[in-house]
């Protein structure tokens, strides 16, 4: 009898095994209908997905907790999976930010964002790579070892949010949670193939986001559609009373304003091509013709160099770095600060420095003024176009290692990034072709007025329904196979 | 001494007694509270967890500022203060730097006859979190984080002190002012209100025309751990008397901290100050700015302040200045005693007096404690009619006892006589205890003096 029984529950798993690839590669929505039609259960995803984390992880890196509580939760709820980046407080699940310093930190409270997720009935299937705090674009300062970009293994997927992003490209989530400083969700998104979406400064709570800086902080999305990115925005966007910094304004029902046919005035920039690989360029031409196609007025602009922005934005961050990371004296959280790695340790230095006593005005409140300055260029601008198009980045993704050789690597990966960050803009990165020779993604963005994140959103949309983003993101799935 | 002059300032800090802290939603009243049982992630300083300002606590600071006669900054900021130290669990205390909720006013220091005797200058006013509580034991230290992140506002004079009485005087007004406003419970010993006066002494040089030539100390010395308004006074003396010692050798104080030992009566070093204290102070990302329109400070009203009242009992009642400074010490007792003056109007007929003034007689009751003010006001004007009833002296049995205290006083009697005329008031005082007091001084005097002089 228990023979039988054995054999029938194996059979069970085989038939279900063999119902799985009918999830490869589907978007968040597409797994939300199956489970409200009753195609699937919510286990079943949850499972599928878990079956793939066990069988891809240790080659990528992408996770730095898998959580296999599901069992053992409710099972009236939905479930929709997601992961969600290792610098958000999830209670009860192990929150680290790549560092050792928060080795075994287990938060008692839930971030804004991850409790929103759940209100709105998400299953967190675990906790994604980053630079340590979040300081770097290649996950390499983390303290568990580098997320490595699934297009090629020898890659860096990006960062900070690279676990995050290298999880959706390679499919071990249909969608993650990062978060940007300067670029950390959009040049991961660009190096790993996914649409990255950072939204306005203060659209998207920070409470329980673990600070990096401050001033410029953001949660946003990593997804393998427009309709993902708009759906989890409408999700964890909003006032909340737990951060000060929230604004007040009505969150737009951002994925009915997809739907519109929208024609926008977009600006282009000769400042944001200086030193960009030709063959990003081509793609940027490329999409500039689409969109005049498709109805929309290409307008030359001229924006401050984003050279400026390296400045400003390795003074403020810095500043605030060494100000944020004061907490881990060693009292708390286990571990004390000589478990700080060297690029936290550098930083925090950078940082004291700039605020002691008699530098304080040549640095800090310097860089604020550019900042301003930075804020009013993009203003005036915005006064003529609605949107501004560029490359994400100025290269493709760099073999694992690199960013040794350069002192300041992720401000210059992220130079063309960093100006809406400073300015506090929305902004999206997507991918638009591949780099032939090393077969690599390329990451465009659109750069929006602030809380007007509807508009990139909209016209990321028209971009992939009339181009499908050139196949890419399909292409990328298609190496892992279930 | 008389050539040397002392230069003193304080700060002052009051804990608000705010219902929540000052970022957080937590319980801001943690005197006599289960150790770390009043904390969240904000106040314990947790990865991710973020400030938001106490609106009450902002409006109140804002109060504290215009009852000091300050300008109230239309455009403020909270600023991160940085420095290490273990009941500190953030690693910076959220305050403000360069631009306070409130700055530039004054506050007038009276003497006992009302007159102003000095008029110090306040610096400013501003808002900060308190920090945790460190508990030393034999087993090692402890911290209690209840105390993390209650309001604390922080007053700032300007050095206009030149004496520690002054201080004292400054101080206890001050306690009196804030308790009106109901802001603080302002209490030393529990240490919601906590001060540590900045003292130097610079020498009087009298230049040719004879005027006075003052400059600033190139040096000061901080004060602190001092709970009581009396040892404010003992730590700025003993201060004063130690550096014109030093100065007196030629030499200059060291510029330093100090503490003070309440049972020697001195002070001690603690540590000595760097040349400019480095904070690496710079703007809160997590709080907005604070941007005050004219409607809203216009909107707080300061409540009516002690010598205002004190100047209103005079002028409008028509009462002593010392009974109107002893009853607006307290504001309920202000209250109280107003309260019986607007009930007691149509009942004055009631009250046996002719022309006397009946506010300066209820001011007196209670100043003398005669009626207590813990019975309402009805049951206390009840008391005092009774009270002011004339006495319906029993005149036989009255007479019997001054024969008889007259016959057993015959000593007293003849001191009398002889011109001490004081004496009659220990007859008249063992008659009314004869009497059991049911009898008027004033007929028990006429009787006395009446019999002793028939003799």
């Amino acid at each position: 009898m228990q023979k039988i029984r054995k054999t029938i529950v194996l059979r069970l798993e085989k038939f279900l095994r063999n119902k799985q690839p009918m999830f490869l590669g589907k978007s968040l929505i597409f797994i939300l209908e199956l489970i409200k039609k009753k195609k699937v259960s919510t286990k079943e995803v949850i499972d599928y997905f878990l079956k793939r984390i066990d069988k891809y992880n240790s080659k990528i890196n992408a996770y730095l907790t898998v959580n296999r509580t599901y069992n053992s939760c409710k099972l009236d709820k939905i479930g929709l999976p997601i992961a969600v980046k290792d610098n958000f407080c999830t209670k009860g699940i192990r929150t680290t930010a790549s560092s050792k310093v928060l080795e075994n930190f287990i938060p008692p409270y839930e971030s804004t964002v991850t409790k929103r997720l759940l209100d709105a009935s998400f299953f967190i299937l675990g906790k994604t790579n980053l630079d340590a705090w979040a300081h770097g674009s290649s996950t390499e300062t983390s303290d568990f070892g580098p997320t490595k970009n699934p297009w090629d293994l020898s890659r860096s997927s990006g960062g900070s949010s690279g676990g995050s992003a290298a999880a959706v490209s390679s499919y071990l989530a249909p969608a993650t949670i990062g978060s940007e400083t300067a670029g950390s969700i959009r040049q991961p998104a660009a190096w790993s193939g996914v649409i990255g979406l950072k939204p306005t400064y203060g659209r998207v709570s920070r409470y329980g986001l673990i600070a990096m800086a401050s001033s410029l902080d953001c949660p946003g999305s990593i997804t393998l559609t427009t309709e993902d990115a708009a759906l989890i925005l409408k999700i964890i966007a909003g006032k909340d009373k737990f951060d000060a910094t929230t604004a007040n304004w009505e969150v737009p029902d951002y994925l009915s304003e997809l739907k519109k046919r929208r024609k926008f005035v977009i600006g282009v920039t000769e400042e944001y091509l200086e030193g960009v690989d030709e063959e990003i360029k081509e793609a940027f031409y490329r999409l500039i013709e689409i969109l005049k196609k498709l109805g929309h007025q290409i307008k030359k602009i001229k924006l401050l160099s984003p050279k400026y922005s390296i400045s400003v934005y390795t003074i403020i961050q810095r500043t605030e770095v060494s100000s944020n990371l004061a907490r881990y004296d060693g009292i708390r959280y286990g571990n004390d600060r000589t478990f700080f790695g060297i690029e936290a340790k550098k930083r925090i230095m950078l940082g004291t420095y700039v605020l002691s006593y008699g530098y304080y005005d040549a640095y800090y409140k310097k860089a604020q003024k550019v900042r301003t300055l930075i804020i009013e260029d993009f203003k005036n601008v915005f006064k003529e176009v609605d949107i501004i198009l560029a490359p994400t980045t100025p290269v493709t993704a760099l073999k694992l290692g690199e960013f040794e050789k350069y002192p300041f690597f992720g401000e210059l990966m992220d130079v063309l990034a960093e100006p809406a960050a400073i300015a506090g803009l929305c902004a999206i990165s997507f991918p638009f072709g591949l780099k032939k020779k090393e077969n690599l993604p390329i990451g465009l963005q659109l750069m929006g007025r602030w809380f007007e994140e509807e508009n990139i959103l909209n016209l990321t949309y028209q971009i992939e329904k009339e181009t499908d983003f050139l196949g890419v993101i399909k292409k990328g799935i298609k190496n892992y196979p279930d | 001494m008389s050539n040397y002059q002392p230069v003193i300032g304080l700060e002052i800090h009051l804990e608000l007694k705010t219902f929540s802290k000052m970022f957080c939603q937590c319980a801001a009243n943690y005197f006599g509270k289960e150790p770390n049982t009043q904390v969240c992630p904000v106040c314990l300083g947790f990865p991710g967890a973020l400030p938001v300002p106490n609106q009450k606590a902002i409006e109140w600071t804002i109060l504290i500022g215009k009852a000091l006669n300050c300008r109230i900054n239309s455009f403020s900021k909270f600023d991160r203060k940085h420095y290490f130290y273990p009941d500190l669990p953030k690693g910076y205390q959220i305050s403000q730097y360069d631009e306070p909720i409130a700055e530039n006013g004054k506050f007038e220091i009276r003497n006992s006859r009302f007159e102003i005797k000095k008029t110090i200058r306040i610096r400013r006013v501003h808002l900060e979190e308190d920090t945790g509580k460190l508990i030393h034991s034999k087993n090692g230290t402890l911290i209690d984080f209840n105390r993390s992140g209650v309001p604390l506002v922080e007053i700032v004079t300007e050095p206009d002190f030149e004496n520690s009485n002054d201080v004292k005087r400054f101080l206890e007004e001050l306690q009196v002012l804030i308790r009106y406003l109901g802001v603080s419970e302002a209490d030393m010993e529990k240490g919601t209100m906590r001060m540590e006066p900045n003292i130097s002494v610079r020498k009087i040089r009298i230049t040719n025309n004879n005027t006075q030539n003052n400059y600033w100390p190139n040096y000061k010395v901080e004060v602190k751990n001092i709970n009581s308004f009396r040892f404010v006074k003992q730590a700025i003396d003993y201060e004063i008397k130690r550096q014109i010692e030093i100065l007196n050798k030629g030499k200059i104080p060291i510029q330093e901290t100090r503490g003070f030992d309440e049972k020697k009566g001195i002070t001690y070093s603690q540590r000595t100050k760097e040349e400019a204290a480095n904070y690496r102070y710079f703007p809160e990302p997590d709080i907005p700015p604070l941007v005050f329109t004219n409607d809203y400070i216009n909107s707080i009203k300061v409540p009516e302040l002690p010598y205002q009242k004190i100047e209103r009992y005079i002028s409008q009642f028509k009462i002593r200045f010392e009974e109107a400074f002893i009853l607006t010490r307290d504001k309920k007792v202000a209250k109280y005693f107003e309260t019986i003056i607007s009930k007691i109007r149509n009942q004055i007929a009631k009250l046996h007096i002719k022309n006397q003034n009946y506010k300066q007689i209820i001011a007196n009751f209670i100043v003398n404690k005669k009626i207590s003010t813990q019975l309402s006001v009805d049951e206390f004007i009840d008391k005092l009619i009774d009270n002011l009833k004339p006495k319906e002296v029993d005149k036989e049995l009255l007479i019997e006892l001054i024969d008889k205290v007259l016959k057993n006083n015959q000593k007293t009697i003849e001191d009398y006589k002889k011109g001490k005329t004081n004496a009659i008031m220990f007859l008249i005082g063992q008659v009314m205890k004869e009497m059991k007091g049911k009898a008027e001084p004033k007929i028990v005097r006429e009787e006395i003096e009446r019999r002793i002089n028939k003799n």
